[in-house]
């Protein structure tokens, strides 16, 4: 038996411009953290007034990946891992363009590991939003290079004996100019982070710690979406400008959240601007 | 600013002319990554493109710069990278991802010897099956292969129209004589050049439909930033360019992606017929090896040998009508080419059996003679 | 201290109430409950009825402790629930007597 809510009115929900109505009601689990980072970018997006025409969203294979398809702006899906290739193509073929990567742990981090580097090494001006759910989802919950020490998984059954990635680490290691990592939980801060990230030039970096309820979080009994969702509030502390080398993730202890790199550096497509200037001068 | 076109003779290598015809062609984005013996494709674009408005990177990888090549062609600038057969191993992915969305995109790939690491300073033909089946899946590109390095100019500048005309990633599949090679090139005046560029679309953005193609199969393209807002991905999608996992979704999508390759293979294949009207023996040559035969074919003509040489230059789609007039005379096909074998099969796809069909193979990094050559064909015929 | 002429003379002035609703759309719902165990005040509840996929959408039954936080809203990985402001002028007298 279904009922029509007693709240229900006409009003429009107010990010619906900046997303493709007719792919909605999208893929993602029931309380999967990747709707909620959809809804903060989008978000981001309407209290910026940003310019949608310019906007190239980019996402590489998995659950994450599925992302650049429910924007109403430019889109591209690329194969696995190479999101942030393509984006460098983007910006560098036509600098008035803003690439926005939104991808995986496993995407941007395993198979994409090297382009993430070296991107943030030049300093090609994108944002990256990494969700973080600590496996790959779309596969049936494998292990990957984010899922803490002796974590199950169906890759892992007995435990994963593998060091993971601290992604804020990385990220500021390679030259990221603004690195920042949320959970799910933290929508509105994670807004806010995006909304800095996308009016600064750069190479951009938010991590935000996702639920999988479906996989990992029940692999590991962490019981429904709504209980990680509710573990994040107990677990999580902000410590803005922290050394992101000890911005630790442990599900036992603590999640470290906050903007932790807010930095200036010559953008690359900017030097290449200026250097090609100077030649056809000469 | 310097000129895109360099208008005049100059006396230079096969990859130089290959990175001139391609600017001359209107590519302004190249993205590659170092690899012998393509690299003085990259090299001249690294010092000219910044020179004349387009930009250059030298990325992390080969996949990574096929991929930048994909972003930066989809951004509205034609882009071409250029590599070796090691880098094309790494780059298929990406060519499947082309295919797929349908990129307008030139590689060129001067082979070298393989497997693997293989012979990198050498001379090869052993990519030609690569280029046609290295990515998964059903799917068609184009690839042209120049003998000369007039030819390394002229093909690069086709390969870009027709990757244009077609939304496909075309080859220019050099081997290392032609790429190493140095000889006259002349670069026509700006205007004399023939340029092709992409349809886009007629219609408002509410109405544009990224993946409906038109009658002759190809969808008109959008590129990003000109408000048309549209999505592409590498899965199976519907004419929205929305993924649909469906049988349906499948069929209307791969058969047309082959087939507007294979049903304009006459607006695509060119190949070159030489004494071949009366000829019995009919070698079969291309690429640096084509310049042998063509030296041998000539001097047993000159002895009374009624022999003849057919030269694809369009290897994919392969030119099979054009081989079938070039073989209408002949008793004996000889495929001559630096590999162990590869289009040799193509042709005995195209003769059948009806007459016999040799392979003259060399798998050691440098052309035959033309004796050696003559000495190989005797050795089948007689 | 203000000024004799600083002073607000005794006039009937406009006054605007903001009220909240919320909008929930059922439809695209998928029951994960993030909305009414946040909310900051306690102004949802899971419905104790289902929709057509099963789920059990959220009820805003004490709309009147609504702030407008918009909590519900950023955080709901669906795009189902927004909150509307509804503002409503009323005449009052004000001032300084």
């Amino acid at each position: 038996m279904t009922t029509t809510p007693k709240t229900i009115t006409e009003g429009e929900h107010p990010i619906l411009d900046y997303i493709r109505r007719d792919r909605l009601p999208h893929i993602f689990c029931s309380a999967c953290g990747i709707g909620t980072v959809l809804n903060a970018f989008a978000n981001a997006l309407r209290s910026l007034n940003y310019d949608i025409d310019r906007l190239v969203v980019i996402s590489g294979i998995g659950c994450t990946g599925r992302a650049s398809g429910y924007f109403a702006a430019d889109g591209y899906h690329t194969t696995h891992g190479r999101a942030i290739a393509f984006a460098s193509g983007v910006k560098v073929a036509n600098p008035d363009l803003n690439p926005v990567v939104i991808s995986g742990d496993g995407d941007l981090f395993a198979i994409g590991g090297n382009h993430f580097i070296h991107a943030a090494r030049r300093n090609v001006d994108m944002l990256v939003l990494c969700i973080n759910n600590f496996n790959y989802g779309m596969t049936g919950g494998q292990m990957g290079p984010t899922t803490p020490d002796s974590a199950i998984t169906v890759t892992s059954p007995d435990g994963n004996i593998e060091h993971p990635f601290n992604l804020v680490s990385v990220a500021a290691a390679s030259g990221a100019v603004f690195v920042a990592r949320w959970t799910a939980l933290h929508a509105r801060r994670l807004t806010k982070s995006i909304e800095k990230a996308l009016q600064k030039k750069g190479f951009k970096f938010i991590e935000v710690i996702s639920p999988c309820p479906t996989l990992y979080d029940r692999y590991n009994r962490h019981g429904s979406g709504l209980d990680v969702m509710k573990k994040y509030r107990e677990l999580s502390v902000i410590r803005n400008f922290t050394d992101p080398m000890k911005a630790e993730i442990d599900y036992r202890t603590r999640i470290v959240c906050g903007e932790f790199v807010d930095t200036e550096k010559p953008e690359f497509t900017d030097l290449l601007a200026k250097q090609a200037e100077t030649l056809q001068q000469r | 600013m310097q000129k895109a076109v360099l208008t005049g003779e100059i006396f230079t290598q096969g990859d130089i002319a290959a990175a001139e015809g391609a600017l001359a062609a209107g590519c302004r984005f190249f993205a590659g990554y170092p690899i012998t013996p393509a690299t003085e494709i990259a090299e001249r674009m690294a010092y000219r493109l910044p020179r004349i408005g387009g930009r250059y990177i030298q990325m992390e990888d080969e996949i990574a710069s096929c991929t930048a090549v994909v972003g930066a062609s989809y951004s509205g600038v034609k882009s071409m990278t250029a590599t070796s057969g090691p880098g094309v191993s790494l780059m298929n992915e990406t060519i499947g991802l082309a295919v797929m969305t349908e990129t307008p995109m030139v590689l060129v790939n001067v082979m070298r010897g393989g497997p693997s690491t293989g012979q990198p300073t050498e001379a090869s033909q052993s990519d030609i099956m690569q280029a046609k089946w290295g990515s998964h899946g059903d799917y068609e590109i184009i690839a042209l292969i120049p003998s000369s390095v007039q030819e390394m100019f002229d093909l690069t500048i086709k390969a870009f129209n027709l990757s244009e005309q077609f939304r496909v990633p075309t080859f220019v599949l050099a081997d290392e004589i032609i790429g190493h090679m140095r000889e006259r090139l002349v670069i026509p005046p700006e205007d004399e050049i023939k340029i092709v560029n992409r349809k886009k679309p007629t219609v408002p953005p509410e109405e544009y439909l990224p993946f409906k193609a038109d009658a002759d199969l190809v969808p008109p393209m959008a590129t990003f930033g000109e408000g048309y807002h549209f999505y592409a991905t590498g899965l199976t999608h519907d004419e929205r360019g929305y993924p649909v996992m469906d049988d349906a979704a499948q069929l209307a999508l791969v058969p047309r992606l082959c087939d507007k390759i294979r049903k304009n293979v006459d607006k695509i294949t060119e190949a070159e017929l030489t004494e071949t009207e009366d000829a019995e023996v009919l070698v079969v040559a291309y690429g640096g090896e084509a310049r042998t035969a063509m030296r041998a074919v000539k001097d047993a003509r000159a002895k009374g040998m009624k022999i003849g040489l057919f030269r694809p230059i369009t290897v994919w789609p392969f030119p099979k009508e054009q081989l079938k007039i070039a073989a209408s005379n002949a008793q004996h096909v000889l495929v001559a080419e630096l590999n162990y074998g590869q289009l040799v099969g193509e042709v005995e796809r195209v003769i059948r059996h009806e007459i016999p069909v040799h392979l003259i193979p060399r798998v050691c990094g440098s052309p035959h003679s033309p004796d050696e050559l003559m000495k190989e064909i005797r050795r089948r015929i007689d | 201290m203000l000024t004799r002429q600083e002073r607000s003379p005794i006039v009937p002035e406009e006054e605007t109430t903001t009220k909240y609703e919320i909008v929930v759309n059922e439809d695209w719902c998928k029951g994960c409950g993030f909305c009414y165990t946040f909310c900051p005040r306690e102004v949802l509840e899971k419905s104790t009825t289902f929709n057509s996929k099963g789920y059990y959408p959220p009820e805003a039954t004490n709309i009147d402790r609504c702030v407008g936080c918009g909590l519900c809203e950023a955080i709901c990985p669906d795009f189902a629930i927004h909150v509307e402001e509804k503002k409503t002028k009323t005449t009052t007298k004000r001032g300084r007597k």
